[in-house]
C-alpha cells in the first residue's frame, strides 16, 4: 500500500495523522455548513436583507431529521433511501482525499482522475434517487439533471486537460498543487470554464435547471423529506467544501501546506476563537452586526489559515449566483458544449504551443 | 422543550398554497421576503414542494375544485407541521360565503384529514405583513 503513495509524505500511525482521521470528516461537515451560511448571508447581503443567522444551517438539518420521513407509494425504496447515502459518502471521500493531499502530502499518481470520478457521484446519486421516487416533477428533474451531467463533464474535463498538459503530464494532485495554471492564458481560460461546471455541478443559479423551485418545486428533491433530505442538505453543504477545494488545487497552486504541518498553534487560536464568537452569539440576543462580523472573521480566519483561495472562489459563484437569471436546459447544453467546447479546444491549443516551445505565459 | 421543536422554531419552511384567492394575500406573502421585512432572519423560507415544508400557508376560500387538492397537499406534508389561514377568505370564506362555489374555510378542509391539526388564523383583507409575522410567532409559542 504504502508503495504507490508518492515520497514526501508523513507515517501513518503518527500522532497527527490520527487526530487527522479523527477530525476530517466533522471538520469538513462544519465547514461545509458555515459554508452553506455564507452562501445565504452573502446572497442576503447582496439584495440587501439581512440574512439568516450563523448556525441556521445546523439548525436546518436538526429540524429536518427530527421530522416524519414519507415515502412515496410507488417509489423504488432502496435506492430511493440509499441515494442520499451514496452521494454523501462520495462527497465525504472526494474531500477527505482533498483533504489529505493539502495537509500531508500523501498522494497517488492518478488521484486527478479519481477524483473526477468521485465528483460525477453525487449528480449522480441525485439522478437514481429522483428518478426511483416516482414523482413526474422528479421525472423531469431527473432528465434535465442527466443533460446537465452530460454538457459539463466534458467542458469540465477538457479543463482538466488544459492543466495536465501546462504541467506536462502530471495525473497526481500533489504535484498539480505545485503548479499555478491559472497564471497563463490557456490556464485562465480553462479555470473560467471550469468554475462555471461547478456551479452547475452546485445546482447555482443559472444552472439550477434540475431544481427550479418556481417552475419544479425543487425537481430532483421534490419527493425527499425528513432525514434523508438532511442527508441531501449535508451532501450540498459538503460539496461547497470540497469542489472550490478541488479547484484551487488544480487551478490556482493549491493552498500552503508548511502552515498546516507546522503552525499548529495560530490554527488553534483561530478555533477557540470562532468557538467563543459562536458561543457569544448564542448566548447574547439577536444583534444584526454580529454576524457580519462573524463573517468577516470566518473569511479573515480563512485568509489567514491560506484559505484565502478557497474564499476567492467561494465568493465568486456567490457572485456569479446571485447576477444571472436561470437558463433553460437547451441554452445550458448549448452553452456548455458549443461555447465552453470553443473557448477550451483554444486553450487546449495554446496550452500544447505552449507546452512544446515552452512558453509559459501561453 | 424538545430539540425537535425547538429546532422547528428556527428553522420553518413554507408552502404556500392559494385555494382561490384574489392575489392579494399572496402578493402580502411575497412582501415577507423582501428586504423591508426579510423572514429568512428567523429561518422562515419558501419551498417548492410540500414534502419540506414545516408550514402550510394557505390563501382564499376553499373552493370545490380546490379542496381536494388542499386535502392531499396536506396530506403530503411530513408532520409535525402547522396550518396558516391567511387573510378573511381563508379564515371564514368571508364576502364569498355562501356562494355557490365555496366548500368551506380551511380549517374545515384540513380537519376532515386531521382533526388534531394545528391551525393558525391571520385574519384581515389582506393581513398585513406585520400581522403574519405575529401570527406565526404566536402560533410557533404554542407549540
Amino acid at each position: 500500500m504504502e508503495a504507490i503513495f508518492e515520497g514526501k509524505g508523513r507515517k501513518m500511525n503518527t500522532p497527527f495523522n490520527i487526530f487527522f482521521w479523527i477530525l476530517v470528516v466533522p471538520v469538513t461537515l462544519v465547514l461545509g455548513l458555515i459554508a452553506s451560511w455564507i452562501v445565504r448571508k452573502v446572497s442576503a447581503l447582496v439584495q440587501w436583507r439581512v440574512g439568516p443567522p450563523l448556525l441556521q444551517p445546523l439548525y436546518d438539518v436538526m429540524k429536518l431529521t427530527g421530522k416524519e420521513i414519507l415515502i412515496p407509494q410507488e417509489a423504488q425504496q432502496t435506492v430511493f433511501l440509499m441515494a442520499p447515502l451514496v452521494g454523501l459518502a462520495g462527497v465525504l471521500l472526494l474531500s477527505i482525499m482533498l483533504w489529505r493531499i493539502t495537509v500531508t502530502q500523501n498522494a497517488f499518481i492518478g488521484d486527478l482522475i479519481v477524483a473526477i470520478y468521485l465528483m460525477v457521484l453525487p449528480s449522480l446519486a441525485l439522478i437514481l434517487g429522483s428518478s426511483a421516487s416516482a414523482s413526474p416533477h422528479a421525472a423531469v428533474g431527473t432528465s434535465r439533471e442527466m443533460k446537465l451531467v452530460m454538457g459539463y463533464e466534458l467542458p469540465l474535463v477538457l479543463a482538466i486537460i488544459v492543466v495536465i498538459i501546462k504541467t506536462g503530464g502530471q495525473l497526481n494532485l500533489a504535484a498539480i498543487a505545485g503548479y499555478t495554471p491559472v497564471l497563463s492564458i490557456s490556464g485562465m481560460l480553462a479555470f473560467l470554464v471550469a468554475l462555471l461546471c461547478v456551479q452547475a455541478k452546485l445546482g447555482f443559479v443559472p444552472f439550477d435547471i434540475a431544481e427550479a423551485e418556481t417552475e419544479l418545486g425543487s425537481g430532483v428533491l421534490m419527493e425527499y423529506s425528513g432525514a434523508i433530505l438532511a442527508v441531501w442538505k449535508l451532501m450540498h453543504a459538503v460539496m461547497l467544501v470540497a469542489l472550490p477545494l478541488f479547484l484551487v488545487m488544480v487551478f490556482l497552486g493549491g493552498i500552503s501546506t508548511n502552515f498546516w504541518v507546522e503552525g499548529g498553534i495560530p490554527v488553534a487560536i483561530v478555533g477557540v476563537a470562532l468557538l467563543v464568537f459562536i458561543g457569544a452569539r448564542l448566548l447574547s440576543g439577536r444583534s444584526k452586526f454580529i454576524d457580519v462580523l462573524a463573517l468577516l472573521i470566518f473569511i479573515g480566519a480563512c485568509v489567514w489559515v491560506g484559505l484565502g483561495k478557497y474564499v476567492l472562489i467561494l465568493v465568486l459563484l456567490i457572485l456569479i449566483k446571485n447576477t444571472n437569471p436561470r437558463v433553460r436546459i437547451d441554452q445550458a447544453m448549448k452553452f456548455f458544449w458549443v461555447y465552453c467546447g470553443i473557448v477550451l479546444a483554444g486553450a487546449i491549443i495554446l496550452a500544447s504551443i505552449g507546452y512544446y516551445y515552452d512558453i509559459n505565459w501561453l | 422543550m424538545s430539540l425537535k421543536m425547538w429546532s422547528l422554531k428556527k428553522s420553518v419552511w413554507v408552502f404556500h398554497v392559494n385555494t382561490g384567492a384574489c392575489n392579494n394575500c399572496d402578493i402580502e406573502i411575497v412582501n415577507l421576503l423582501t428586504p423591508k421585512y426579510d423572514v429568512e432572519r428567523f429561518g422562515i423560507r419558501l419551498v417548492g414542494s410540500p414534502r419540506h415544508a414545516d408550514a402550510l400557508l394557505v390563501t382564499g376560500v376553499v373552493t370545490a375544485q380546490a379542496a381536494p387538492r388542499l386535502r392531499e397537499v396536506y396530506r403530503q406534508i411530513s408532520k409535525p407541521c402547522v396550518v396558516f389561514s391567511i387573510g378573511a377568505c381563508a379564515c371564514d370564506t368571508g364576502i364569498f360565503r355562501n356562494g355557490y362555489h365555496v366548500v368551506g374555510p380551511v380549517d374545515k378542509i384540513i380537519r376532515e384529514v386531521d382533526p388534531e391539526a394545528i391551525i393558525a388564523y391571520v385574519p384581515g383583507c389582506p393581513p398585513k405583513p406585520e400581522a403574519m409575522i405575529s401570527g406565526v410567532v404566536s402560533a410557533l409559542s404554542v407549540l
